[in-house]
Protein backbone atom coordinates (compact mmCIF):
# COMPACT_ATOMS: atom_id res chain seq x y z
CA UNK A 1 0.00 0.00 0.00
CA UNK A 2 2.60 2.39 0.68
CA UNK A 3 5.39 1.09 -2.41
CA UNK A 4 6.87 3.50 -4.27
CA UNK A 5 4.12 3.37 -7.17
CA UNK A 6 1.64 4.40 -4.74
CA UNK A 7 4.11 7.26 -2.79
CA UNK A 8 2.99 10.07 -5.18
CA UNK A 9 -0.75 9.06 -4.90
CA UNK A 10 -0.37 9.54 -0.81
CA UNK A 11 1.28 12.97 -1.10
CA UNK A 12 -1.09 14.16 -3.80
CA UNK A 13 -4.51 13.30 -2.65
CA UNK A 14 -3.25 14.33 1.10
CA UNK A 15 -2.61 18.11 -0.59
CA UNK A 16 -6.01 17.95 -2.49
CA UNK A 17 -7.40 17.12 0.71
CA UNK A 18 -5.91 20.03 2.60
CA UNK A 19 -6.86 22.41 -0.26
CA UNK A 20 -10.55 20.99 -0.81
CA UNK A 21 -11.22 21.24 2.98
CA UNK A 22 -10.16 25.15 3.10
CA UNK A 23 -11.73 25.73 -0.02
CA UNK A 24 -15.20 23.68 0.83
CA UNK A 25 -15.30 25.15 4.10
CA UNK A 26 -16.33 28.90 2.17
CA UNK A 27 -18.37 26.86 -0.06
CA UNK A 28 -20.76 25.30 2.08
CA UNK A 29 -20.58 29.20 4.08
CA UNK A 30 -21.32 30.81 0.63
CA UNK A 31 -24.22 28.17 -0.07
CA UNK A 32 -22.70 27.53 -3.23
CA UNK A 33 -22.05 24.03 -3.31
CA UNK A 34 -23.92 23.63 -7.03
CA UNK A 35 -20.55 26.00 -8.43
CA UNK A 36 -18.48 23.64 -6.75
CA UNK A 37 -20.31 21.29 -8.53
CA UNK A 38 -20.04 22.83 -11.79
CA UNK A 39 -16.53 23.90 -12.26
CA UNK A 40 -14.99 20.83 -11.90
CA UNK A 41 -17.44 19.08 -14.57
CA UNK A 42 -16.17 21.93 -16.66
CA UNK A 43 -12.95 21.25 -16.21
CA UNK A 44 -14.07 17.80 -17.28
CA UNK A 45 -14.97 19.23 -20.81
CA UNK A 46 -11.56 20.69 -20.88
CA UNK A 47 -9.54 17.49 -20.29
CA UNK A 48 -11.38 15.98 -23.21
CA UNK A 49 -10.66 18.78 -25.46
CA UNK A 50 -6.88 18.91 -24.17
CA UNK A 51 -6.51 15.05 -24.66
CA UNK A 52 -8.03 15.66 -28.14
CA UNK A 53 -5.37 18.17 -29.12
CA UNK A 54 -2.87 16.25 -27.50
CA UNK A 55 -1.62 19.09 -24.96
CA UNK A 56 -1.13 18.88 -20.96
CA UNK A 57 -4.51 17.63 -19.33
CA UNK A 58 -3.74 20.47 -16.44
CA UNK A 59 -4.06 22.82 -19.25
CA UNK A 60 -7.02 22.29 -20.68
CA UNK A 61 -8.44 21.53 -16.80
CA UNK A 62 -7.44 24.88 -15.77
CA UNK A 63 -8.68 27.18 -19.16
CA UNK A 64 -12.07 25.33 -19.21
CA UNK A 65 -12.14 25.71 -15.43
CA UNK A 66 -11.47 29.10 -14.71
CA UNK A 67 -13.58 30.37 -18.11
CA UNK A 68 -16.76 28.47 -16.46
CA UNK A 69 -15.81 30.07 -13.16
CA UNK A 70 -15.64 33.50 -14.91
CA UNK A 71 -18.44 33.07 -16.91
CA UNK A 72 -20.34 32.19 -14.05
CA UNK A 73 -19.36 35.58 -12.18
CA UNK A 74 -20.42 37.60 -14.95
CA UNK A 75 -23.81 35.58 -16.17
CA UNK A 76 -24.55 35.64 -12.45
CA UNK A 77 -25.18 39.45 -11.97
CA UNK A 78 -28.13 39.41 -13.96
CA UNK A 79 -30.45 36.81 -13.49
CA UNK A 80 -30.53 33.74 -11.21
CA UNK A 81 -27.35 32.93 -10.06
CA UNK A 82 -28.01 29.13 -9.84
CA UNK A 83 -30.19 29.10 -13.55
CA UNK A 84 -26.58 30.97 -14.87
CA UNK A 85 -24.46 28.47 -13.01
CA UNK A 86 -26.46 25.43 -14.88
CA UNK A 87 -26.69 27.36 -18.18
CA UNK A 88 -22.80 27.36 -18.41
CA UNK A 89 -21.89 23.69 -16.64
CA UNK A 90 -24.20 22.07 -19.59
CA UNK A 91 -23.00 24.01 -22.04
CA UNK A 92 -19.31 23.33 -20.86
CA UNK A 93 -20.53 19.09 -20.68
CA UNK A 94 -22.27 19.61 -24.13
CA UNK A 95 -18.55 20.40 -25.14
CA UNK A 96 -16.88 17.67 -23.46
CA UNK A 97 -19.63 15.61 -25.40
CA UNK A 98 -18.48 16.67 -29.09
CA UNK A 99 -14.98 16.36 -28.03
CA UNK A 100 -15.21 12.70 -26.61
CA UNK A 101 -17.24 11.92 -29.82
CA UNK A 102 -14.36 13.13 -31.88
CA UNK A 103 -11.18 11.69 -30.03
CA UNK A 104 -10.58 8.00 -30.07
CA UNK A 105 -9.89 8.10 -26.37
CA UNK A 106 -10.89 5.02 -24.27
CA UNK A 107 -13.63 4.59 -22.10
CA UNK A 108 -11.81 4.01 -19.28
CA UNK A 109 -9.42 7.48 -19.55
CA UNK A 110 -12.88 9.22 -19.45
CA UNK A 111 -13.98 7.17 -16.90
CA UNK A 112 -10.73 8.16 -14.80
CA UNK A 113 -11.44 11.52 -15.41
CA UNK A 114 -14.54 11.53 -14.29
CA UNK A 115 -14.35 9.17 -10.88
CA UNK A 116 -10.70 9.29 -10.45
CA UNK A 117 -7.57 7.06 -10.70
CA UNK A 118 -4.95 7.27 -7.94
CA UNK A 119 -2.30 4.74 -9.65
CA UNK A 120 0.22 5.94 -11.80
CA UNK A 121 0.55 9.34 -10.63
CA UNK A 122 3.82 10.73 -11.81
CA UNK A 123 6.46 12.64 -10.42
CA UNK A 124 5.75 15.65 -12.93
CA UNK A 125 1.77 16.05 -11.86
CA UNK A 126 3.22 16.01 -8.00
CA UNK A 127 5.03 19.14 -8.76
CA UNK A 128 2.42 20.58 -10.69
CA UNK A 129 0.18 19.42 -7.65
CA UNK A 130 1.86 20.88 -5.72
CA UNK A 131 2.12 24.18 -7.29
CA UNK A 132 -1.45 24.81 -7.74
CA UNK A 133 -2.26 23.91 -4.07
CA UNK A 134 0.37 26.73 -2.87
CA UNK A 135 -1.51 29.00 -5.05
CA UNK A 136 -4.82 28.01 -3.86
CA UNK A 137 -3.85 28.07 0.15
CA UNK A 138 -2.33 31.35 -0.63
CA UNK A 139 -5.17 33.06 -2.29
CA UNK A 140 -7.23 32.24 0.18
CA UNK A 141 -4.97 33.40 2.92
CA UNK A 142 -4.69 36.38 1.20
CA UNK A 143 -8.25 37.72 1.03
CA UNK A 144 -9.00 35.26 4.29
CA UNK A 145 -10.75 38.02 6.09
CA UNK A 146 -12.85 40.14 3.52
CA UNK A 147 -13.89 36.84 2.14
CA UNK A 148 -15.22 35.82 5.25
CA UNK A 149 -16.73 38.65 6.17
CA UNK A 150 -18.20 39.34 2.62
CA UNK A 151 -19.66 35.27 2.39
CA UNK A 152 -21.67 34.78 6.02
CA UNK A 153 -22.54 38.85 6.27
CA UNK A 154 -22.67 40.49 2.83
CA UNK A 155 -24.15 43.61 3.83
CA UNK A 156 -22.06 44.16 6.75
CA UNK A 157 -18.49 43.39 4.80
CA UNK A 158 -20.16 45.93 1.78
CA UNK A 159 -20.84 48.25 4.53
CA UNK A 160 -17.06 47.96 5.95
CA UNK A 161 -16.09 48.47 2.19
CA UNK A 162 -15.05 45.14 1.07
CA UNK A 163 -16.19 44.79 -2.47
CA UNK A 164 -18.46 41.59 -2.13
CA UNK A 165 -19.12 40.89 -6.13
CA UNK A 166 -14.92 41.19 -6.57
CA UNK A 167 -14.97 38.58 -3.37
CA UNK A 168 -17.23 36.28 -4.97
CA UNK A 169 -15.04 36.32 -8.19
CA UNK A 170 -12.06 35.40 -6.23
CA UNK A 171 -13.93 32.85 -4.58
CA UNK A 172 -14.56 30.91 -7.76
CA UNK A 173 -11.18 31.56 -9.60
CA UNK A 174 -9.62 29.82 -6.16
CA UNK A 175 -13.04 27.12 -7.27
CA UNK A 176 -11.31 26.68 -10.80
CA UNK A 177 -7.27 26.05 -9.21
CA UNK A 178 -8.55 24.05 -6.66
CA UNK A 179 -10.54 22.12 -9.19
CA UNK A 180 -7.54 21.76 -11.51
CA UNK A 181 -5.20 20.43 -9.34
CA UNK A 182 -7.77 18.00 -7.93
CA UNK A 183 -9.43 16.31 -11.25
CA UNK A 184 -6.69 14.02 -12.63
CA UNK A 185 -6.68 12.01 -9.03
CA UNK A 186 -9.64 12.29 -7.37
CA UNK A 187 -11.87 13.01 -10.32
CA UNK A 188 -14.52 15.71 -11.79
CA UNK A 189 -17.34 13.85 -10.21
CA UNK A 190 -15.69 13.34 -6.82
CA UNK A 191 -13.85 17.09 -6.33
CA UNK A 192 -17.26 18.16 -5.83
CA UNK A 193 -17.93 15.28 -3.09
CA UNK A 194 -14.90 16.58 -1.19
CA UNK A 195 -15.56 20.00 -0.89
CA UNK A 196 -19.31 19.40 0.42
CA UNK A 197 -18.99 16.41 2.69
CA UNK A 198 -16.06 17.68 4.90
CA UNK A 199 -17.19 21.04 5.51
CA UNK A 200 -20.67 20.64 6.02
CA UNK A 201 -20.11 17.71 8.93
CA UNK A 202 -17.46 20.34 10.48
CA UNK A 203 -20.04 23.14 10.19
CA UNK A 204 -22.63 20.40 11.78
CA UNK A 205 -20.35 20.02 14.15
CA UNK A 206 -19.23 23.52 15.93
CA UNK A 207 -20.36 27.29 15.23
CA UNK A 208 -16.57 28.75 15.76
CA UNK A 209 -15.26 29.04 12.34
CA UNK A 210 -11.79 28.57 12.53
CA UNK A 211 -12.29 25.17 14.77
CA UNK A 212 -14.98 24.43 11.74
CA UNK A 213 -11.79 25.19 9.28
CA UNK A 214 -9.69 22.78 10.87
CA UNK A 215 -12.02 20.53 11.13
CA UNK A 216 -13.56 20.29 7.98
CA UNK A 217 -9.64 19.90 6.83
CA UNK A 218 -9.02 16.92 8.93
CA UNK A 219 -12.23 14.89 7.74
CA UNK A 220 -11.31 15.74 4.37
CA UNK A 221 -8.11 14.30 5.23
CA UNK A 222 -9.78 11.05 7.20
CA UNK A 223 -11.91 10.43 4.01
CA UNK A 224 -9.72 10.66 1.38
CA UNK A 225 -6.73 8.14 3.79
CA UNK A 226 -9.23 5.80 4.56
CA UNK A 227 -10.49 5.71 0.41
CA UNK A 228 -7.44 5.23 -0.75
CA UNK A 229 -5.98 2.56 1.07
CA UNK A 230 -10.10 1.29 0.54
CA UNK A 231 -9.09 1.61 -3.14
CA UNK A 232 -5.96 -0.04 -3.10
CA UNK A 233 -7.23 -3.02 -0.86
CA UNK A 234 -10.71 -4.03 -3.05
CA UNK A 235 -9.40 -2.19 -6.00
CA UNK A 236 -13.12 -0.54 -6.61
CA UNK A 237 -12.73 3.23 -8.22
CA UNK A 238 -11.62 5.72 -5.00
CA UNK A 239 -14.64 7.91 -6.44
CA UNK A 240 -17.02 5.84 -4.39
CA UNK A 241 -15.10 5.53 -0.73
CA UNK A 242 -15.11 9.10 -1.06
CA UNK A 243 -18.51 10.28 -2.40
CA UNK A 244 -19.89 7.49 0.31
CA UNK A 245 -17.95 9.03 3.27
CA UNK A 246 -18.64 12.06 2.47
CA UNK A 247 -21.92 11.57 3.01
CA UNK A 248 -21.63 9.28 6.04
CA UNK A 249 -19.65 12.03 8.09
CA UNK A 250 -21.82 14.42 7.33
CA UNK A 251 -24.77 11.95 8.45
CA UNK A 252 -23.07 11.28 11.43
CA UNK A 253 -21.75 14.67 12.15
CA UNK A 254 -25.63 15.86 12.18
CA UNK A 255 -26.80 12.76 14.30
CA UNK A 256 -24.26 13.91 16.63
CA UNK A 257 -25.18 17.64 17.06
CA UNK A 258 -28.94 16.93 17.63
CA UNK A 259 -28.36 14.42 20.34
CA UNK A 260 -25.75 16.99 21.86
CA UNK A 261 -28.63 19.27 21.45
CA UNK A 262 -30.93 17.02 22.58
CA UNK A 263 -29.27 16.20 26.05
CA UNK A 264 -28.09 19.69 26.74
CA UNK A 265 -31.53 20.54 26.93
CA UNK A 266 -32.90 17.71 29.02
CA UNK A 267 -29.69 17.25 31.43
CA UNK A 268 -30.05 21.24 32.40
CA UNK A 269 -31.77 22.38 35.45
CA UNK A 270 -35.09 23.34 35.04
CA UNK A 271 -34.62 27.18 34.60
CA UNK A 272 -31.55 26.52 32.21
CA UNK A 273 -33.88 24.15 29.99
CA UNK A 274 -36.76 26.66 30.05
CA UNK A 275 -34.36 29.35 28.47
CA UNK A 276 -33.09 26.66 26.28
CA UNK A 277 -36.39 26.11 25.14
CA UNK A 278 -37.64 29.65 24.63
CA UNK A 279 -33.80 30.12 22.64
CA UNK A 280 -34.83 26.96 20.64
CA UNK A 281 -38.36 28.14 19.85
CA UNK A 282 -38.09 29.93 16.69
CA UNK A 283 -41.17 32.24 17.77
CA UNK A 284 -44.27 33.03 15.82
CA UNK A 285 -43.88 30.80 12.12
CA UNK A 286 -43.81 33.10 9.30
CA UNK A 287 -47.23 31.69 8.61
CA UNK A 288 -48.14 33.19 11.54
CA UNK A 289 -46.39 36.47 10.89
CA UNK A 290 -48.44 36.48 7.31
CA UNK A 291 -51.88 35.66 8.84
CA UNK A 292 -51.73 38.39 10.58
CA UNK A 293 -50.03 40.89 8.11
CA UNK A 294 -52.13 43.28 6.63
CA UNK A 295 -51.92 43.75 2.16
CA UNK A 296 -49.33 42.29 0.26
CA UNK A 297 -46.00 40.69 1.82
CA UNK A 298 -42.87 42.59 1.34
CA UNK A 299 -40.69 41.63 -1.34
CA UNK B 1 -34.58 26.13 -53.90
CA UNK B 2 -35.06 22.70 -54.06
CA UNK B 3 -31.23 22.00 -53.80
CA UNK B 4 -30.93 23.80 -50.68
CA UNK B 5 -33.64 22.09 -49.35
CA UNK B 6 -31.76 18.78 -49.68
CA UNK B 7 -28.68 20.19 -48.23
CA UNK B 8 -30.50 21.07 -45.17
CA UNK B 9 -32.88 17.68 -44.86
CA UNK B 10 -30.26 15.31 -45.85
CA UNK B 11 -32.38 12.19 -48.05
CA UNK B 12 -33.67 9.68 -45.62
CA UNK B 13 -33.84 11.93 -42.76
CA UNK B 14 -37.54 11.08 -42.70
CA UNK B 15 -37.86 7.50 -43.33
CA UNK B 16 -35.18 6.52 -41.24
CA UNK B 17 -36.71 4.72 -38.02
CA UNK B 18 -34.34 5.56 -35.93
CA UNK B 19 -34.90 9.50 -36.56
CA UNK B 20 -38.14 8.79 -36.61
CA UNK B 21 -38.54 7.29 -32.97
CA UNK B 22 -36.00 10.29 -31.81
CA UNK B 23 -38.13 13.11 -33.38
CA UNK B 24 -41.31 11.82 -31.68
CA UNK B 25 -39.93 10.68 -28.58
CA UNK B 26 -37.24 13.52 -28.17
CA UNK B 27 -39.67 16.07 -28.73
CA UNK B 28 -42.01 14.69 -26.43
CA UNK B 29 -39.33 14.66 -23.45
CA UNK B 30 -37.96 18.35 -24.20
CA UNK B 31 -41.65 19.31 -24.05
CA UNK B 32 -42.60 17.80 -21.01
CA UNK B 33 -38.86 19.04 -19.58
CA UNK B 34 -39.27 22.61 -20.56
CA UNK B 35 -42.53 22.72 -18.78
CA UNK B 36 -41.76 21.55 -15.65
CA UNK B 37 -38.60 23.57 -15.81
CA UNK B 38 -39.93 26.57 -15.27
CA UNK B 39 -41.28 26.44 -12.00
CA UNK B 40 -37.24 24.74 -11.62
CA UNK B 41 -36.55 28.28 -12.50
CA UNK B 42 -39.08 30.49 -10.40
CA UNK B 43 -38.45 28.31 -7.32
CA UNK B 44 -34.56 28.76 -8.20
CA UNK B 45 -34.35 24.49 -8.08
CA UNK B 46 -31.75 24.26 -11.11
CA UNK B 47 -28.94 22.81 -8.52
CA UNK B 48 -32.31 20.03 -7.46
CA UNK B 49 -32.75 19.58 -11.10
CA UNK B 50 -29.25 18.91 -12.24
CA UNK B 51 -28.86 16.71 -9.11
CA UNK B 52 -31.65 14.56 -10.09
CA UNK B 53 -30.11 14.27 -13.73
CA UNK B 54 -26.71 13.34 -12.16
CA UNK B 55 -28.58 10.62 -10.06
CA UNK B 56 -29.96 9.27 -12.74
CA UNK B 57 -26.45 8.31 -13.45
CA UNK B 58 -26.46 6.32 -10.71
CA UNK B 59 -29.59 4.39 -11.92
CA UNK B 60 -28.29 3.84 -15.35
CA UNK B 61 -25.51 2.30 -13.80
CA UNK B 62 -26.75 0.48 -11.88
CA UNK B 63 -29.77 -0.76 -14.30
CA UNK B 64 -26.73 -1.78 -16.50
CA UNK B 65 -25.37 -3.64 -13.82
CA UNK B 66 -28.71 -6.08 -13.41
CA UNK B 67 -29.39 -6.05 -17.07
CA UNK B 68 -33.16 -3.58 -16.62
CA UNK B 69 -33.24 -0.88 -18.90
CA UNK B 70 -32.38 2.40 -18.40
CA UNK B 71 -35.37 4.08 -17.95
CA UNK B 72 -35.91 1.80 -14.76
CA UNK B 73 -33.40 2.93 -13.27
CA UNK B 74 -33.04 6.72 -14.11
CA UNK B 75 -36.72 6.65 -12.47
CA UNK B 76 -36.00 4.96 -9.60
CA UNK B 77 -32.86 6.54 -8.84
CA UNK B 78 -34.28 10.12 -9.06
CA UNK B 79 -37.28 9.71 -6.77
CA UNK B 80 -35.03 8.32 -4.36
CA UNK B 81 -32.93 10.91 -4.56
CA UNK B 82 -35.50 13.34 -4.79
CA UNK B 83 -37.15 12.10 -1.22
CA UNK B 84 -33.54 11.97 0.15
CA UNK B 85 -32.95 15.78 -0.69
CA UNK B 86 -36.14 16.50 0.88
CA UNK B 87 -35.37 14.46 4.02
CA UNK B 88 -32.09 16.38 4.83
CA UNK B 89 -33.09 19.64 3.59
CA UNK B 90 -33.72 22.18 6.34
CA UNK B 91 -36.21 24.81 4.72
CA UNK B 92 -33.44 27.72 4.73
CA UNK B 93 -32.07 27.62 0.91
CA UNK B 94 -28.43 27.21 1.98
CA UNK B 95 -29.81 24.58 3.92
CA UNK B 96 -31.15 23.29 0.57
CA UNK B 97 -28.32 23.49 -0.97
CA UNK B 98 -26.45 21.60 1.26
CA UNK B 99 -28.52 18.46 1.02
CA UNK B 100 -28.52 18.35 -2.44
CA UNK B 101 -24.87 18.14 -2.27
CA UNK B 102 -24.76 15.63 0.23
CA UNK B 103 -27.36 13.51 -1.48
CA UNK B 104 -25.70 14.20 -5.25
CA UNK B 105 -21.78 12.98 -3.70
CA UNK B 106 -23.13 10.01 -2.17
CA UNK B 107 -25.24 9.27 -5.71
CA UNK B 108 -21.94 10.02 -7.82
CA UNK B 109 -19.68 8.02 -5.72
CA UNK B 110 -22.44 5.07 -5.85
CA UNK B 111 -22.40 5.49 -9.69
CA UNK B 112 -18.68 5.25 -9.74
CA UNK B 113 -18.91 1.62 -8.09
CA UNK B 114 -21.68 0.31 -10.65
CA UNK B 115 -20.13 1.59 -13.58
CA UNK B 116 -16.87 -0.07 -12.40
CA UNK B 117 -18.68 -3.23 -11.76
CA UNK B 118 -20.36 -2.92 -15.08
CA UNK B 119 -17.08 -2.64 -17.00
CA UNK B 120 -15.09 -5.73 -15.16
CA UNK B 121 -18.33 -7.54 -15.37
CA UNK B 122 -19.57 -7.51 -19.19
CA UNK B 123 -16.30 -6.04 -20.50
CA UNK B 124 -17.94 -3.61 -21.71
CA UNK B 125 -17.26 0.47 -21.31
CA UNK B 126 -19.14 1.87 -23.58
CA UNK B 127 -22.32 1.91 -21.33
CA UNK B 128 -20.69 4.75 -19.31
CA UNK B 129 -20.46 6.75 -22.12
CA UNK B 130 -24.05 6.03 -22.94
CA UNK B 131 -25.56 6.65 -20.03
CA UNK B 132 -23.59 10.08 -19.27
CA UNK B 133 -24.05 11.57 -22.74
CA UNK B 134 -27.59 9.62 -23.99
CA UNK B 135 -27.92 8.76 -27.45
CA UNK B 136 -31.25 9.83 -28.99
CA UNK B 137 -30.98 7.77 -31.85
CA UNK B 138 -30.65 4.12 -30.12
CA UNK B 139 -34.16 4.57 -28.32
CA UNK B 140 -36.41 1.49 -29.14
CA UNK B 141 -39.64 2.47 -30.94
CA UNK B 142 -41.04 -0.56 -27.89
CA UNK B 143 -40.35 2.00 -25.52
CA UNK B 144 -43.03 4.93 -26.77
CA UNK B 145 -45.79 3.94 -24.89
CA UNK B 146 -43.95 3.90 -21.54
CA UNK B 147 -42.57 7.40 -22.31
CA UNK B 148 -46.43 8.76 -23.48
CA UNK B 149 -47.08 7.42 -19.91
CA UNK B 150 -44.54 8.93 -17.82
CA UNK B 151 -44.59 12.16 -20.11
CA UNK B 152 -48.49 12.54 -19.16
CA UNK B 153 -47.78 11.88 -15.60
CA UNK B 154 -45.22 14.44 -14.76
CA UNK B 155 -47.19 17.18 -16.55
CA UNK B 156 -50.62 15.84 -14.95
CA UNK B 157 -48.75 16.62 -11.76
CA UNK B 158 -47.51 20.25 -12.40
CA UNK B 159 -50.80 21.22 -13.92
CA UNK B 160 -52.25 19.71 -10.96
CA UNK B 161 -50.35 21.35 -8.77
CA UNK B 162 -50.27 24.60 -10.98
CA UNK B 163 -51.59 27.17 -8.48
CA UNK B 164 -50.20 26.08 -5.36
CA UNK B 165 -46.95 25.80 -7.40
CA UNK B 166 -47.33 29.46 -8.10
CA UNK B 167 -48.42 30.76 -5.29
CA UNK B 168 -45.49 29.29 -2.82
CA UNK B 169 -42.96 30.07 -5.42
CA UNK B 170 -43.95 33.74 -5.36
CA UNK B 171 -44.28 33.60 -1.57
CA UNK B 172 -44.31 30.59 0.70
CA UNK B 173 -45.49 31.99 3.79
CA UNK B 174 -48.51 33.28 2.10
CA UNK B 175 -49.55 30.01 0.72
CA UNK B 176 -49.23 28.14 3.38
CA UNK B 177 -51.20 31.50 5.23
CA UNK B 178 -54.04 30.37 2.55
CA UNK B 179 -54.02 26.57 3.51
CA UNK B 180 -51.88 25.01 0.93
CA UNK B 181 -49.63 22.46 2.34
CA UNK B 182 -46.02 24.21 0.94
CA UNK B 183 -44.27 20.85 2.01
CA UNK B 184 -46.69 18.62 0.48
CA UNK B 185 -46.17 20.83 -2.96
CA UNK B 186 -42.51 20.58 -3.24
CA UNK B 187 -42.45 16.58 -2.45
CA UNK B 188 -44.94 16.25 -5.40
CA UNK B 189 -43.02 18.50 -7.61
CA UNK B 190 -39.75 17.56 -7.14
CA UNK B 191 -41.61 14.11 -8.24
CA UNK B 192 -42.43 15.46 -11.21
CA UNK B 193 -39.40 16.90 -11.50
CA UNK B 194 -37.55 13.34 -11.23
CA UNK B 195 -39.73 11.81 -13.35
CA UNK B 196 -38.91 14.61 -16.50
CA UNK B 197 -35.93 14.82 -15.53
CA UNK B 198 -35.23 10.55 -15.72
CA UNK B 199 -36.87 11.00 -19.63
CA UNK B 200 -34.10 13.37 -20.83
CA UNK B 201 -31.73 11.18 -19.47
CA UNK B 202 -32.49 8.90 -21.73
CA UNK B 203 -32.50 11.12 -24.60
CA UNK B 204 -29.95 13.07 -24.05
CA UNK B 205 -27.76 11.60 -21.37
CA UNK B 206 -28.01 12.34 -17.08
CA UNK B 207 -25.44 14.67 -17.22
CA UNK B 208 -27.04 17.12 -20.06
CA UNK B 209 -30.74 16.75 -18.88
CA UNK B 210 -30.29 19.82 -17.10
CA UNK B 211 -30.23 21.97 -20.56
CA UNK B 212 -33.50 20.65 -21.76
CA UNK B 213 -35.23 21.20 -17.72
CA UNK B 214 -33.06 24.69 -17.02
CA UNK B 215 -33.07 26.68 -20.82
CA UNK B 216 -35.42 26.93 -22.35
CA UNK B 217 -37.68 27.36 -19.60
CA UNK B 218 -34.99 30.42 -18.26
CA UNK B 219 -35.32 31.80 -21.93
CA UNK B 220 -38.43 31.63 -21.80
CA UNK B 221 -38.74 34.11 -18.26
CA UNK B 222 -36.58 36.21 -19.84
CA UNK B 223 -39.11 37.14 -22.78
CA UNK B 224 -41.99 37.05 -20.94
CA UNK B 225 -43.90 37.66 -16.89
CA UNK B 226 -46.39 35.97 -17.42
CA UNK B 227 -46.32 32.65 -16.35
CA UNK B 228 -48.95 30.95 -18.46
CA UNK B 229 -47.54 32.11 -21.65
CA UNK B 230 -43.79 31.31 -20.00
CA UNK B 231 -44.90 27.79 -20.41
CA UNK B 232 -45.93 27.82 -23.48
CA UNK B 233 -42.97 29.81 -24.83
CA UNK B 234 -40.51 27.12 -22.92
CA UNK B 235 -42.38 24.48 -24.40
CA UNK B 236 -41.75 26.11 -27.77
CA UNK B 237 -38.45 26.56 -27.35
CA UNK B 238 -37.46 23.17 -26.05
CA UNK B 239 -39.17 21.42 -28.68
CA UNK B 240 -37.74 23.94 -31.81
CA UNK B 241 -34.17 23.00 -30.40
CA UNK B 242 -34.38 19.34 -29.72
CA UNK B 243 -35.97 19.19 -33.12
CA UNK B 244 -32.95 21.12 -34.95
CA UNK B 245 -30.37 19.27 -33.06
CA UNK B 246 -31.82 16.41 -34.36
CA UNK B 247 -31.80 18.03 -37.71
CA UNK B 248 -28.01 19.21 -37.11
CA UNK B 249 -26.70 15.86 -35.93
CA UNK B 250 -27.88 14.27 -38.77
CA UNK B 251 -26.51 16.66 -41.29
CA UNK B 252 -23.49 16.73 -39.46
CA UNK B 253 -22.76 13.04 -40.80
CA UNK B 254 -20.94 14.74 -43.40
CA UNK B 255 -19.14 16.89 -41.41
CA UNK B 256 -15.04 16.73 -40.55
CA UNK B 257 -13.14 15.80 -38.88
CA UNK B 258 -14.49 12.12 -38.70
CA UNK B 259 -17.63 11.48 -40.73
CA UNK B 260 -19.76 9.76 -38.21
CA UNK B 261 -21.73 12.51 -36.84
CA UNK B 262 -21.57 14.85 -34.12
CA UNK B 263 -23.95 13.97 -30.53
CA UNK B 264 -27.04 15.05 -30.38
CA UNK B 265 -26.95 16.00 -26.98
CA UNK B 266 -24.25 18.86 -27.96
CA UNK B 267 -26.08 20.45 -30.22
CA UNK B 268 -29.35 20.67 -28.00
CA UNK B 269 -27.23 21.75 -25.47
CA UNK B 270 -25.35 24.67 -28.13
CA UNK B 271 -28.67 25.83 -29.04
CA UNK B 272 -30.27 26.50 -25.85
CA UNK B 273 -27.17 28.57 -24.66
CA UNK B 274 -27.84 30.68 -27.90
CA UNK B 275 -31.39 31.12 -27.36
CA UNK B 276 -31.05 31.84 -24.04
CA UNK B 277 -28.39 34.75 -24.76
CA UNK B 278 -30.99 35.87 -27.88
CA UNK B 279 -33.60 35.98 -24.98
CA UNK B 280 -31.79 38.01 -22.67
CA UNK B 281 -30.35 40.44 -25.39
CA UNK B 282 -34.34 41.06 -26.36
CA UNK B 283 -34.97 41.25 -22.90
CA UNK B 284 -32.55 43.70 -22.05
CA UNK B 285 -33.30 45.88 -25.59
CA UNK B 286 -36.92 45.73 -24.60
CA UNK B 287 -35.96 47.13 -20.75
CA UNK B 288 -33.78 49.97 -22.15
CA UNK B 289 -36.32 51.38 -24.52
CA UNK B 290 -39.05 52.91 -21.88
CA UNK B 291 -35.54 53.96 -20.11
CA UNK B 292 -34.18 55.75 -22.97
CA UNK B 293 -37.51 57.48 -23.85
CA UNK B 294 -38.13 59.33 -20.06
CA UNK B 295 -34.29 60.16 -20.41
CA UNK B 296 -35.41 61.86 -23.85
CA UNK B 297 -38.15 63.23 -22.36
CA UNK B 298 -36.52 64.75 -19.22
Amino acid sequence: MFAGFMLNAWIVATMVAVVAGIVGFFTVLRGSAFVAHAVPQAGFAGAAGASLIGVSTFAGLGLFAVVSALGIAVLGKRGRHDTMTALALVFMLGLGALFLSWSQEYASEIFALLFGEVLGVSNNQVLVTALLAVVSVAAVAVVYRPLFLASVMPEVAEARGVRVQRMGICFLVVVAVATTMSVPVVGALLMFSLMVGAPGAARSLTDRPHLALGLSVAISLVIVWISIAASYETEWPIGFFVGVLGAVFFVAARAYASWRRSRLVAAAPFGVARTAQVVTDPGPTSAEVAANRIGPAPA
Amino acid sequence: MSSILTGIFEPGLFTSQPVRVAIVVGGAVSLVSAVVGVFTVIRGQSFAGHSLGDLGTTGGSGAFLVGASPLWGFVAFAVIGAGAMELFGARRQRGRDMATGIVLGAGLGIAALFLYLGTVERNTSGAAITILFGSMFVIRSSMIPIFACLSVLALALVGLLYRPLLLSALSEDIASARGIPVRAVGIFYLLAMAIAVSLSCVTIGAILSTAVLIGPAAAALRLTKRPGLAFAWAGLIGLGVTWVGILLAYDSYYWPPLGRGWPVSFFVVALILVVYLLADLSARRSSRRPSSCAVGAG
